[in-house]
């Protein structure tokens, strides 16, 4: 038999025999713990509101981010997060808290190698795509942008 | 020799062993057969790395004593790990006065190891050889999956990186179990490329050499 009609016809059987996630416990999951971190963002922002009148309403969002940005970093270093995100999925790792996160835990696993070499090296080593893509598509929105204002 | 399969002549025997396993490991079935079981990954040391080498070089001492040999008759270590240039293997054959030999297997690495001793001891060109194999959760999944840290979910196929040492020591004399034959295997890729699932990826080999 030709090698890859071979691979093809074994994947196909390992994909029949593997045990598979179940869908709906984990799906739930991750909608509730989702839902419950974006509550969390809404009560910390309006609480922001509330407390300093003068904030302006986009300010207060970038002060929120912040906020949540801080409290999952601070979950990873001390080992909560990854016990959340276990149980959650997608729920803890599609907000923002999921990004931080993602930054925060390859900083803490090589800080064993160093401050420059260890922490700031790897630090994007799973964000760096994210970042990436979202400074690229920025810069080409962007350039949309530009053109479609030069003709309207 | 007919196939890969290589019968030995003088059948070395392994005449003392020794394993040391992490905590995890410690609550499992076969608590009662290890030799010691650490207290916490970090067995002592800064660095999961670092603990690494010190359960290698644990491992190596604990069976060259309950051979009963004196480390001056040790003639070769044939060890392995599944870290980036064996590394854990060769730092540790630092603390040892004898000859190196690395070798690299991932999962097969301890029979890979006996398999190359008994063939050095089983020539005669070796008397008493010390094999080692070693494996720590903590490094071998920084170094081919995720930190440990990230909140993602493990698929049910995944598997758990063994935290542990475990070495055994073959002669030419003495009293043990023997190592009558050995095969090398061949490489076998059946294009399994999920990471989370390396027992679908192994099977195969399994299935064309046979037990």
């Amino acid at each position: 038999m030709d090698i890859k009609e071979r691979n093809k016809a074994y994947n196909k059987y390992v994909n029949a025999k593997i045990p598979k996630t179940r869908p709906w416990p984990t799906l739930f999951n991750s909608f509730w713990v989702g839902g419950l971190i974006c509550l969390i963002g809404q009560g910390i922002n309006d609480l922001i509101l509330y407390l300093f009148p003068n904030v302006s309403e986009s300010s207060a969002w970038a002060y929120t981010l912040i906020v949540l940005i801080f409290l999952a970093s601070l979950l990873t270093g001390i080992g909560v997060y990854d016990k959340i995100g276990r149980f959650a999925g997608g729920g803890t790792i599609v907000p923002i808290t999921g990004f931080s996160n993602s930054i925060t835990s390859p900083s803490v696993e090589f800080k064993s190698e160093g401050i420059i070499y260890g922490i700031c090296v790897k630090m994007f080593t799973i964000a760096g795509p994210v970042i990436v893509f979202g400074v690229l598509s920025s810069a080409l929105v962007g350039l949309i942008y530009y053109i479609i204002y030069l003709f309207v | 020799m007919k196939n890969d399969t290589i019968r030995f002549k003088r059948q070395p025997k392994i005449i003392g062993s020794y394993s040391i396993v992490g905590p995890k490991e410690g609550q499992g079935n076969f608590k009662d057969y290890f030799d010691y079981i650490m207290k916490n990954d970090l067995f002592g040391e800064k660095t999961f790395e670092k603990a690494e080498r010190k359960m290698i070089e644990t491992a190596i001492t604990g069976a060259i004593q309950k051979s009963k040999l004196g480390m001056k008759d040790i003639n070769l270590l044939v060890a392995g790990d599944l870290l980036n240039q064996i590394i854990s293997s060769s730092y540790a054959a630092r603390a040892f006065n004898f000859p190196y030999l690395g070798v690299y297997g991932a999962c097969s690495t301890m029979a890979e190891s006996i398999a190359v001793a008994s063939t050095l001891v089983d020539g005669g060109y070796f008397e008493n050889v010390v094999c080692c194999t070693a494996s720590h959760f903590s490094t071998a999944e920084r170094q081919y999956r995720f930190p440990l840290e990230l909140g993602n979910q493990r698929p049910p196929v995944s598997q758990w990186t063994v935290t542990g040492a475990g070495s055994c020591v073959l002669s030419q004399k003495g009293k043990g179990p023997r190592v009558t034959m050995a095969t090398f295997g061949k490489v076998i890729d059946w294009g399994v490329v999920d990471v989370n699932n390396m027992g679908a990826a192994m099977a195969p080999k399994m299935a064309i050499i046979g037990p």
